[in-house]
């Protein structure tokens, strides 16, 4: 695996076509990336971290010194066995590079956009080529915001998780758990097995959903003992599981101090009257994960609505997306976990290799088949479970006018409220433009939900009617989008509107005609 | 279809031109019905940087709308609440060498006689007016008029506003696509078909924008309004760096050569909620969102050539709008004579929240028989036929 730092004239990790390129390497990408080169593949493989793993086997990083970080996971060894094979192989692994947008660069080849500042000199742009491309890039937590969120203390709980994989962390020393899924039980698991007291665990759902689908349990038994473990760990502990509940409010000054968890409805409304105060220093909160999907969404990849209101990628039986050629695994098909990211990992890199190789046959051989139907059967828990966990829309009333939703740019409820009763905003993108919800450093990964929960509760659409936009996935300097090498514009034949486009060559924005003089040097119209 | 309500005058779309001719309407006792398939400012609206400019434009049609809707806006701007984010803040043009600033010189002398303000500023000028610009320029023209708004918020206002006292009262229809145009026994307008139902009402005003054309056919008629695309980067939030509308002159050299689709000729300035907007880029691809990343290369450079401070900045977000023009890049105002009760607000290209105002009045004042402000001919929709 060449990955040693080198000049950029002379580096030729930009300069190769590679048969694919593989953006993220957690369980998905890795699976994936090793899969395609150990069938001959020229994979490289970018990642924004230093290190592979992806969330999911986050880890110390070496000189923290943990001597076993395995600890805190569970299928360590499938992972050590991932980075054995990325070791042997001759994949190119670009480390630290924040992958900003891919495009297409004519027939059957696409240059993937990242900056990057991995060599120490300070922030570039690095363009990397390939046939086929590998959407590998995870997801993030969904946020439902109540009144007190913003204090101190509060963490999402996947990422007091991470906290705790790669720094070894605690976020409190009394740590309720809240929200809803799967994330809850393995969260509360591992901070008390780290050394904090986890009064509660507050679930919003109940768990008899999952008992009304038996046959989804019974072909996941992985899935169920999983559960069962921390289940068990969890009582041993002394935590209390509290089904069909919330915590309704933070209480605190300059950080938590306490939380008053209700009951709530089917629809996630409280229910008047059942506020238990529970003292705690720190509340680690999550009500899922969305698929990150922003990379595929701009090149026009189809997208699925999830059982749990999320837009995923909408994927063949071999994993690629509805544009030729781009592949997605893992939690940008939906999400599922550590295990369907590596099966759709390796699924996908197969069927890469089949499609760039000419040998349709790996495709059809008894390792896909096993893939597959091992895919299909954790595809089917995973719809099971997001069914179960998927937010009420209940949940608004947790919200008076005054909570933040928005809390990079302090758009409050009442705002958002507003600009739909009387501004006539109807959905996520048209409050953004009109409250300010959504702009900020997050770009509306934290609110988001939120405020389409709030808009569909307006009278609109029930659901927002597509994924977010985001051309950039990530922030980029201008001084390294203006270093990029020119290139003629693509040509973009006429858009889906099909609109010929039948004006004659384009003069810098001045009529052409008789009445005014082209010539005459003017600034010009600028813009808008 | 049950027939659900009646009106003077129906406006379709929602956008910041849609939302003045309402306004201009309603103010002069003219009961408007406004039906948008979208949300307010879901369209080209919302994804324009709110300029104002005169600086831009020779002198000519649309210099004129721009100059009464600059003044309109002056006005707007004391009825309406402070969130519009309305900044006469003015505009600077500069130019990076002599034979720049000299054709500079040139253009401002004729668009002065015309009406517009334009102050000649030195280099150090330049750097008290704009103290981040780049040393080495030659020059520049400082453009008083030229202001800002936040396009979204004012077409939301301007729609409240309307309903005011005194206003023959607007009604608000977001979320239903118009599908049919009702006429009567000699092709006249009746009103107008959505999915939930039938809206009647003798006027109809075309603000459909980017999508005016579709409309126009609805109605029987031609008129060739096509979306050309821009590109608009947004940086992380920072303080002042930019006090103006900051643009070069110079790229007119660029571009009087070629007739590459694209185009970029960055605008740079500051907004009060912190980030710098950096537009556009113009290229006619269709409706077609996906990223261009040349066009975002070139306006990056271009802005840190202007302002080389922003080379250390962060662009969060980029996003793409359609602007809508006519073959001779003026836009289709007034009363369409080929379908008597239809009239036309649409076509402005990236001018649309600037022109608004100015277009707004002149429905205003074909619908109530006022006095014209200004002469409507070169804005006639039907010119673009053989016999028009």
């Amino acid at each position: 695996m060449p990955n040693s730092p080198s000049d950029e004239a002379t580096d030729d990790r930009y300069s190769a076509l590679y048969d694919l390129a593989v953006i993220g390497a957690g369980c998905a990408g890795l699976a994936g990336a090793v899969a395609a080169s150990e069938r001959g593949l020229s994979v490289a493989l970018l990642d924004a971290a230093g290190q592979i793993g992806g969330q999911f086997y986050r880890h110390p990083a070496p000189p923290l010194g943990a001597v076993r970080p395995q600890a805190l996971h569970h299928d360590w060894s499938l992972f050590a066995g991932l980075r054995r094979r990325l070791e042997a192989s001759d994949i190119v692994h670009l480390a630290g590079h924040h992958v900003w947008t891919v495009v297409r660069e004519g027939e059957g080849e696409w240059a993937v956009h990242a900056v990057t500042a991995a060599d120490g000199t300070g922030e570039r742009p690095a363009r990397v080529r390939a046939r086929t491309v590998l959407l590998a890039t995870g997801a993030y937590e969904r946020h439902l915001p109540f009144p007190g969120w913003t204090l101190p203390g509060v963490v999402a709980a996947g990422g007091a998780q991470a906290m705790l994989k790669s720094g070894l962390v605690l976020p409190g020393r009394r740590v309720v758990v809240a929200g809803s899924g799967p994330l809850l039980l393995a969260v509360a698991a591992s901070l008390s097995a780290a050394g904090a007291r986890v009064p509660a665990v507050v679930e919003a759902s109940g768990y008899t959903g999952y008992a009304r689908r038996p046959g989804v349990l019974a072909a996941n038994p992985h899935k169920l003992m999983e559960a069962v473990i921390h289940a068990t760990g969890l009582v041993r502990r002394g935590v209390r599981l509290r089904t069909r509940s919330a915590v309704t409010q933070v209480h605190g000054t300059d950080r938590v101090e306490a939380v008053t968890v209700s009951r709530i409805d089917r629809d996630w409304r409280p229910l008047p009257g059942t506020g238990r105060r529970i003292a705690c220093d720190a509340l680690a909160v999550g009500h899922g994960l969305v698929p990150q999907v922003e990379l595929a969404t701009s090149l026009g990849c189809a997208t699925r609505r999830t059982e749990d209101g999320t837009y995923a990628l909408a994927l063949d039986a071999l994993q690629e997306t509805s544009v030729r050629g781009l592949w997605a695994a893992g939690e940008t098909g939906g999400i599922g976990g550590a295990d369907l990211a590596r099966t759709e990992g390796e699924l996908a890199g197969i069927a890469v290799a089949a499609r760039t190789r000419g040998r349709p046959e790996l495709a059809r051989g008894g390792r896909v088949r096993e893939l597959q139907r091992r895919r299909d059967g954790m595809r089917d828990f995973a719809d099971a479970m997001a069914a179960v966990h998927a937010p009420g829309s209940g949940w608004v009333h947790w919200l008076d006018d005054a909570t933040d939703v928005c809390r990079c740019e302090e758009v409050s409820a009442g705002a958002i409220r507003e600009a739909l009763a009387d501004y006539g905003a109807r959905d996520a993108r048209t409050v953004k433009l009109l409250t300010r919800a959504g702009m900020g450093w997050c770009q509306g990964r934290m609110c988001g939900a939120a405020v389409a929960c709030l808009a569909a509760g307006a009278g609109a659409e029930s659901a927002p009617a597509s994924p977010e936009r985001r051309p950039l996935a990530v922030p980029v300097p201008l001084g390294v989008l203006g270093s990029l090498e020119p290139s003629e514009p693509t040509a973009t034949p006429t858009g889906p509107s099909g609109q010929p486009d039948a004006a004659g060559p384009d003069e810098p924005g001045r009529p052409v005609d008789g009445r005014t003089r082209p010539s005459t040097a003017g600034p010009c119209k600028p813009a808008d | 279809m049950p027939t659900r309500s009646s009106a003077d005058l129906i406006v379709i779309g929602a956008g910041v031109v849609g939302a003045a001719c309402a306004y201009y309407a309603a103010r002069s006792g003219i009961s408007v019905t406004v039906i948008d398939r979208g949300a307010v400012a879901g369209g080209t609206t919302g994804a324009g940087e709110g300029n104002l400019l005169v600086s831009d434009k020779e002198p000519g049609p649309e210099l004129e709308l721009a100059l009464l809707s600059v003044r309109l806006w002056r006005e707007l701007s004391d009825l309406l609440p402070p969130r519009i984010e309305y900044e006469a803040k003015g505009g600077l043009v500069v130019a990076s060498d002599e034979a720049s600033m000299a054709a500079l010189r040139g253009f401002a002398a004729r668009q002065e006689r015309a009406g517009v303000k334009a102050e000649q500023a030195t280099v150090d000028q330049l750097r008290d007016l704009e103290p981040h610009l780049a040393p080495d320029l030659a020059g520049g023209f400082h453009y008083p008029q030229d202001a800002q708004v936040q396009p979204a918020l004012a077409a939301a206002h301007l729609l409240r506003a309307a309903g005011g006292q005194g206003s023959g009262g607007v009604r608000l229809r977001l979320g239903e696509e118009v599908i049919g145009v009702l006429t009567g026994a000699n092709g006249e307008v009746r009103g107008v078909r959505t999915a939930s139902g039938d809206v009647r009402a003798p006027y109809i005003v075309n603000a459909a924008g980017s999508w005016g054309g579709e409309l126009a056919r609805l109605a029987g008629v031609g008129l060739p309004v096509l979306p050309r695309r821009g590109f608009v980067l947004v940086t992380e939030p920072l303080p002042r760096v930019v006090r103006r509308k900051v643009y070069a002159a110079d790229y007119v050299a660029d571009v009087a050569s070629g007739s590459a689709a694209l185009q970029t000729s960055a605008v740079v300035e500051g907004t009060p909620s912190g980030p710098v907007l950096i537009g556009a880029s113009r290229e006619r691809v269709g409706f077609d969102r996906t990223l261009s990343v040349e066009a975002l290369r070139r306006l990056a450079a271009q802005a840190t050539r202007l302002f080389p401070v922003l080379a250390g900045v962060r662009a969060m977000r980029t996003y793409a709008g359609f602007r809508p023009y006519l073959p001779d890049h003026l836009p289709a105002i007034g009363p369409d004579p080929r379908v008597p009760g239809l009239l036309h607000a649409c076509g402005h290209e990236g001018a649309g929240i600037g022109l608004a105002p100015a277009t707004g009045l002149i429905v205003a004042r074909v619908l109530s028989g006022g006095q014209l402000p200004l002469d409507i001919e070169p804005f006639r929709p039907h010119r673009f036929d053989a016999a028009g």
